[in-house]
């Protein structure tokens, strides 16, 4: 009989959450040590990268405990950013326990504490693990003390480790065996199994991760998707291994994975709940929510020729991404492409950043809107994501902006900074809660338009990286909102148009004509930047045009050469936008998105 | 062009008795090798024997033709009037320096037909020529100009460098106006650049030499272009200027006209027929490849429909008769771009023809792309 415990590893960021897992894995015998590279869990080139973990892996670990009783222990990776909090909160959901990181040299930190509130509202057993005590200036008595205090958790219980070392180990694994509670339910219940994570094979179809809660799944059973009703017919069951391993079975208690065929993303959706056609769980469980997109913007070829190779990458993409979503948009400036719904602004980093490394895209951004909502004079109501169908200004009775509760955790000494950030992104109503001495939690109401282009950065600039963020949609509220149109030479740029709060108007229109100034080039005559709103120009720059480029001589032996120069400077121009005349490099469509002193 | 348009023979003399620090064309400096080049010279004239129609232009140029031995001169001339043929009114240039200028060379040169000389002056100011490296001094220009005037050839052009490091607007403005107290039928203004491979090149590498910004050398360059206007030249061309349009350079029109021409020595282009190849550049190698009957050809291409369309914009914005709108009909954007140059101030419409004005041959090099693509 192998007993199972399901849990996870949360922490601030850099207090070895990777570093432990990889450890974990190593100590359970999973990989030879020749073979084993730095972060298994974290595939994705990007997630080494940024050092981040974008989507959630999973792995079964064999455990033989000192009372000589077999486990297998499921440890959930979470991802740890804002925008997947809704992923996060599914995976520990199909948790019984948690694993809570703190630096030995560090200390609690602000992600310490809004992890270990997430780890409570899920009545989870939280097991503090003080890391890197190999270090210099690891101080454990004063960690243990924090823990106390400020996490109101048993510092006695806490274990000692170096994950870097692998020191502590062993202990970590006995503990998780010992003090995380053993998953309940029945196996000859009817089927209930909770999706925390999908994934799409081109061959398999959707490879859907879930935690069973109750019953037993085999090949041969139709499942059904209770969000929407769909059936299908399961191929394979099994569980994560460094890769799947097929299982005649899995039941209640256990995390795997379910293999049936699906190749409609749409209907693998993280929170939701897979029961058996022929004998349903009377009712799901709790938490499903339908993820919707909150951040757009457009796509768009940097060669119109392109276009049906952007197309076909976005189509392969979204099939490893249920949560994103997009459509045909066309532009007068930039033509052909695609609008494109995100979860945040990582996720549209994170799209950006795949498409073009995985699928080797160039292609142009704009800048992100949100959905903003119009009442027009008529009546009706709109939904516009996209300033390209801003309403006529004269038909326009209200207009309306999502906002959010924006929480804010970090050390009381950043206060002033952090109001002052938030009262400039039109952060109103601030409340404080101070959930542990000397640490602060700001709360906000902001519009979401303000957090979605830097706020994150700001933030963490501001707070020296100690501030961590989080929010929640609360609704749309009234707002003044134009629609500020970029004007190069006289033509308007629509790729750059931008619905904003008339009293950040000018604002933003400074800096993009600023930041376009930069970033074309010098022409052969004037180029005049402008921003405005409706017929009114609120902003100028101007990129003076070069004097001289001419070459004293260009006889019989030049004009090959010359030649040769103008077919490859022919090449870089399909790299730039043609405005009218005026050549814009891609960079300058990036530039516009970044503030100054980045 | 459609009409009919005679051949231009180029003969590349690459012999100087010393190098100028910014020249890059190919030549050498031991004179002992002229006698291999002219044996190699004679035979690749047979090369091409019947391969072009009657020249209307024989162009030397170098190097330093006037360093060749009268003798030598006139054998080369014998063979390229047995090979080729001309017709009656060719325009004969040879490029001289003013050191090489002395009356029985010009005696030598006026008895082989050579109307039209081409004198490397480059300043009327000594610290100027120190400065380049020149052998003669601004006393022994003026000495051979008057040497050419005296010996009435029908041509005298004079050409001249600009945006020297330490000079100014007044002291290039006194080499202007010297040199149009000549009143020589031609002037040509060279923007000094450095380049890459060239001793100048080096030195403004390393920071040594600084050559003039942008807006200097567009201010040097509208200067001469106004000065030289009110004078009655014709500015027709980036560096040249003509005293009147009898007096434009046949040779060199022929290269911006996109007109057929042959290149004989080492490293000269040559154009026929949408084809253009170049001769390998070392002249011992060139010799050899004669020597062993091989063409001394280093490189060919033919242009592209879409090639010979970049080369007809990138020549045409240099010269005053600019080009011709038909080109750009079917042509998406161009009408567009066009109207921007034209509110730009930087080319005008003349019967049928986007010319450039002087604010447009300053940015010459950076037109044609607008077009292209």
């Amino acid at each position: 009989m192998i007993k199972i415990r399901n849990f996870s590893i949360i922490a601030h960021i850099d207090h070895g959450k990777s570093t432990l897992a990889d450890r974990m894995i190593q100590g359970a015998g999973l990989v030879e040590q020749r073979l084993f590279r730095d972060q298994i869990l974290d595939s994705m080139d990007l997630e080494r990268e940024r050092g981040i973990t974008i989507k959630s892996h999973t792995i079964t670990l064999p455990y033989v405990s000192r009372s000589g009783e077999n486990f297998a222990l499921n440890l959930l990776d979470t991802p740890g950013h804002v925008d997947f909090s809704y992923e996060v909160s599914r995976a520990l959901a199909s948790c019984d326990g948690v694993l809570l990181l703190v630096d030995a040299s560090q200390g609690v930190q602000a992600q310490t504490l809004s992890n270990l509130y997430k780890a409570m509202e899920h009545d989870l057993t939280v097991l503090p693990v003080i890391n890197k005590i190999d270090l210099p200036s690891a101080d454990v008595a004063r960690v243990k003390e924090q823990i106390d205090q400020e996490l109101g958790l048993d510092p006695d219980l806490a274990i000692l480790c170096s994950a870097k070392d692998g020191i502590g180990i062993e202990e970590i694994l006995e503990a998780i065996v010992e003090r995380i509670p053993e998953p309940k339910g029945l196996p000859e219940n009817p089927l209930a199994a909770l999706i925390f994570d999908a994934r799409y094979d081109s061959f398999r179809g959707a490879i859907v991760s879930c935690r069973l809660f109750e019953g037993t799944v085999r090949p041969g059973d139709v499942i059904r998707f209770m969000s929407n009703q769909a059936t299908y017919k399961v191929e394979e069951v099994g569980i994560f291994r460094l890769s799947r391993e097929p299982r005649d079975q899995l039941s209640a208690g256990e995390v795997g994975y379910i293999i049936s065929g699906v190749k409609t993303v749409s209907d693998t959706r993280i929170g939701d709940t897979i029961t058996l056609h022929s004998n349903p769980t009377p009712a799901p469980l709790p938490g499903f929510k339908d993820v919707k997109p909150v951040v757009f913007s457009s796509l768009y070829p940097i060669s119109s020729e392109d276009y049906p190779s952007l197309s076909d990458s976005l189509e392969k993409y979204k099939l490893n991404d249920a949560a994103f979503v997009y459509q045909k948009d066309s532009s007068a400036a930039l033509g052909q492409g695609f609008r494109c719904g995100f979860l945040g602004l990582l996720h549209l980093e994170i799209v950006q950043e795949r498409l073009e490394r995985e699928y080797d895209q160039a292609f142009i951004m704009t800048v992100p809107s949100v959905q903003y909502q119009f009442t027009l004079e008529e009546g009706s109501t709109i939904s516009v994501d996209n300033p390209q169908y801003y309403p006529d200004p004269i038909a326009i009775a209200s207009s309306a902006e999502p906002y959010i509760r924006a929480s804010i955790i970090a050390p009381e000494r950043y206060l002033g900074a952090i109001m002052k950030l938030c009262m400039e992104r039109r952060g109103v109503n601030s409340r404080f809660n101070y959930p542990a001495p000397g640490r602060l939690e700001i709360l906000f109401d902001m519009p979401l338009a303000e957090v979605i282009v830097d706020f994150y950065d700001k933030l963490k600039t501001v707070t020296q990286g100690y501030g961590s963020f989080d929010y929640e949609l609360i609704g749309y509220r009234e707002s003044n909102l134009v629609k500020l149109d970029i004007l190069v030479n006289g033509e308007k740029v629509d790729a750059l148009s931008l619905i904003v709060h008339s009293d950040r108007a000018r604002e933003w229109a400074v800096q993009v004509c600023d930041r376009l100034q930069e970033e074309i080039p010098r022409h052969q005559f004037k180029i005049a930047i402008q921003g405005a709103i409706g017929g009114k120009i609120i902003s100028r720059s101007t990129v003076n045009p070069f004097r001289k480029d001419v070459t004293s001589k260009c006889y019989g032996g030049d004009i090959t050469r010359k030649r040769k120069l103008l077919e490859k400077q022919k090449k870089g121009k399909r790299k730039m936008k043609m405005v009218g005349s005026v050549m814009i490099p891609q960079s300058a469509f990036v530039a516009v998105l970044k503030t100054k002193n980045d | 062009m459609t009409e009919f348009t005679h051949p231009g023979l180029y003969v590349h003399v690459p012999f100087c008795k010393t190098k100028c620090p910014y020249c890059d064309f190919y030549s050498v400096t031991s004179l002992s090798s002229i006698q291999d080049w002219l044996e190699a010279i004679k035979r690749e004239m047979l090369l091409y024997r019947d391969r072009f129609s009657r020249f209307d232009s024989l162009y030397l140029g170098g190097g330093t033709p006037s360093l060749l031995p009268d003798h030598d001169l006139a054998e080369l001339h014998h063979h390229l009037l047995r090979c080729f043929s001309f017709s009656s009114d060719t325009e004969f240039t040879v490029e001289v320096n003013p050191d090489d200028i002395h009356s029985s060379k010009l005696v030598a040169l006026r008895d082989l037909g050579v109307n039209r000389i081409s004198m490397g002056v480059q300043s009327f100011d000594d610290q100027d020529l120190r400065f380049l490296k020149r052998r003669h001094t601004a006393d022994q220009a003026v000495k051979a100009i008057d040497g050419l005037i005296g010996a009435a050839f029908a041509k005298v052009g004079l050409d001249l460098m600009y945006g020297l490091p330490g000079q100014t607007e007044s002291s290039w403005l006194k080499t202007l106006e010297q040199a149009t107290s000549f009143n020589p039928e031609h002037i040509s203004c060279y923007q000094l650049t450095a380049e890459e491979r060239t001793p100048f090149g080096m030195l403004r590498a390393r920071g040594e030499i600084k050559l003039p910004d942008e807006e200097t050398g567009s201010t040097f360059f509208i200067l001469t272009s106004a000065f030289l206007e009110e004078k009655g030249y014709l500015h027709y061309e980036i560096s040249n200027f003509a005293r009147g349009e009898e007096n434009l350079c046949r040779h060199n029109l022929k290269y911006w006209h996109r007109d057929p021409y042959l290149g004989l020595g080492p490293s000269a282009h040559s154009y026929q027929a949408g084809s253009r190849w170049w001769n390998l550049r070392d002249l011992e190698v060139y010799c050899r490849a004669l020597a062993e009957g091989k063409p001394p050809v280093a490189g060919l291409e033919t242009l592209t429909p879409e090639q010979v369309y970049l080369e007809t914009i990138l020549l045409g914005f240099r010269t005053r008769e600019g080009v011709d709108r038909e080109i750009f009909r079917n042509r998406p954007g161009t009408e567009e771009v066009l109207r921007h140059l034209r509110q730009a101030g930087l080319v005008h419409n003349v019967s049928g023809r986007v010319v450039p004005t002087v604010k447009g041959f300053l940015v010459a090099d950076s037109l044609p792309l607008l077009f292209a693509g």
